[in-house]
């Protein structure tokens, strides 16, 4: 099976990974949220007691389910490949900038799609920030960055996230020592089965056609080639439609209960971190749960470092609110980023810079 | 024949250096990689600039032949 050999099948891709979406929009999880790998990644932390944010704590089973879908198709098609050594630690810190960036903004790249596809602008600001962050990774790309090469390993090196992500499956399955949050975010998902079984589909889709929103906007910028950009528009078109469709299209800026804030600035440099970090790392959050389930290793540290900038997000109240309504006055109050939460970007920020301009590909010039 | 040693490197690493490989040369050119969606990622990159491709299976995972 090769979904990436016509832009067809990449579309198709995109459609399909866009219907998983909207089903698990319709059976429970958070409104506008969907599917956010940032948001579930958060939660799962949560659920592992890595934070006590009690809103917040769910372990998501779409999260286990791309990581094992990926696993398993990479292995049915002969993709999988052990692999590990590329400055695991640099990888395990962009990580939590990923997660710390998504966090601010409140939702990763995949997240800002399906927001700005429910006519949410604060989505739209926070592409310019996306967009100027992988810029910027494309520039360094430019001038010789690289992280270095990864070596093939043990084939038991690549089965050991998707165990542990298995394992996590097995305890939420079976005992109760997992947390789960009984209001908020983390108490709305759809039924346990269907978000696993969501998480496989588009684990595997991914998987086939390298869905990545951070390499969609750098090889447009790089190459000129728009095959990554086509999957992500094939979803972004499907979750438009559902939204109209079902009347969850609502324009503008304050939209209270969709988990969003409107301070553009913040909005700007969150995924501008994000964005620089991802192309750094060769993927954005989606596309690293995918390459550590075909077996990276290098890519496992990377999630294992979003599991830690979520859990250091909310200990240190890093996250921001998202915009609300007071249900006894019906007034809106406005969401915002934490003083917290902008020293960590901008620390996070520098921390991308540092990482970007020391970092040369052999006999790149320095 | 000008050999591209991109095994290991992260996307677009490879197609960078294979790019770079054949705007310098005219000669054919051997690119290796380590995982496969990198294979499929050069060999289509050298089609869509009209480029004959031959890859094979190696040890260290493959070897595609630009010309």
């Amino acid at each position: 099976m090769n979904l990436f050999d016509s832009k067809k099948k990449l579309a198709l891709a995109g459609v399909l990974c866009g219907l998983v979406a909207v089903c698990l929009a319709i059976f429970g999880n958070p409104a506008n949220m969907a599917f956010c790998i940032a948001c579930f990644i958060r939660d799962t932390a949560g659920a592992l007691g890595l934070h006590q944010a009690e809103v917040v704590q769910y372990a998501r089973p779409e999260i286990i389910g791309l990581v094992l879908g990926a696993f398993i198709i990479s292995l049915a098609t002969k993709e999988y490949s052990s692999t590990a050594g590329s400055a695991p630690m640099i990888r395990f810190v962009l990580g939590m900038v990923l997660v710390i960036g998504s966090l601010v903004f409140l939702g990763c790249p995949l997240r800002m799609v399906i927001r700005m596809s429910a006519g949410d602008l604060n989505a739209w600001v926070a592409l310019i920030g996306f967009i100027l962050g992988v810029g910027t990774g494309v520039i360094a790309l430019k001038k010789g960055f690289s992280l270095g090469r990864a070596y093939v390993t043990h084939k038991t090196n690549g089965v050991v996230l998707p165990a542990l992500m298995l394992s996590i499956l097995l305890l939420a399955l079976f005992t109760s020592l997992l947390k789960a949050s009984e209001s908020g975010p983390g108490s709305m998902h759809a039924p346990l089965i269907m978000s696993l079984i969501g998480g496989l589909i588009f684990g595997a889709l991914a998987q086939k056609s390298r869905m990545c929103f951070a390499g969609a906007i750098r090889d447009v910028m790089l190459m000129r080639n728009f095959d990554l950009m086509t999957v992500i528009g094939g979803l972004f078109v499907v979750m438009l439609i559902f939204n109209i469709a079902s009347g969850r299209f609502v324009f503008g800026f304050n939209t209270p209960g969709i988990i969003a804030h409107s301070q553009h600035l913040w909005n700007i440099l969150g995924m501008y971190a994000v964005g620089f970090a991802a192309v750094l790392l060769g993927g954005c959050p989606l596309r690293q749960l995918i390459l550590a389930g075909q077996g990276s290793s290098d890519s496992a540290v990377t999630v294992l470092g979003m599991f830690a900038g979520a859990a250091i997000s909310h200990n240190f109240g890093l996250a921001s609110s998202g915009t609300a309504l007071n249900p006894e006055t019906q007034e809106v109050i406005a969401g915002a980023v934490t003083n917290n939460g902008k020293i960590a970007l901008i620390i996070c920020i520098i921390i991308c810079f540092v990482i970007a301009f020391t970092n040369k590909r052999e006999g790149a010039k320095s | 024949m000008k050999e591209v040693d991109a095994r290991g490197l992260s996307c677009p690493e490879p197609l960078m250096l294979a790019g770079e490989a054949l705007k310098n040369t005219k000669e054919p050119i051997k690119v290796l990689v380590t995982e496969p969606h990198q294979k499929v990622n050069v060999e289509k990159f050298a089609k869509s600039r009209g480029k004959t491709v031959v890859s094979s299976e190696t040890e260290e995972g493959f070897e595609i032949t630009i010309s």
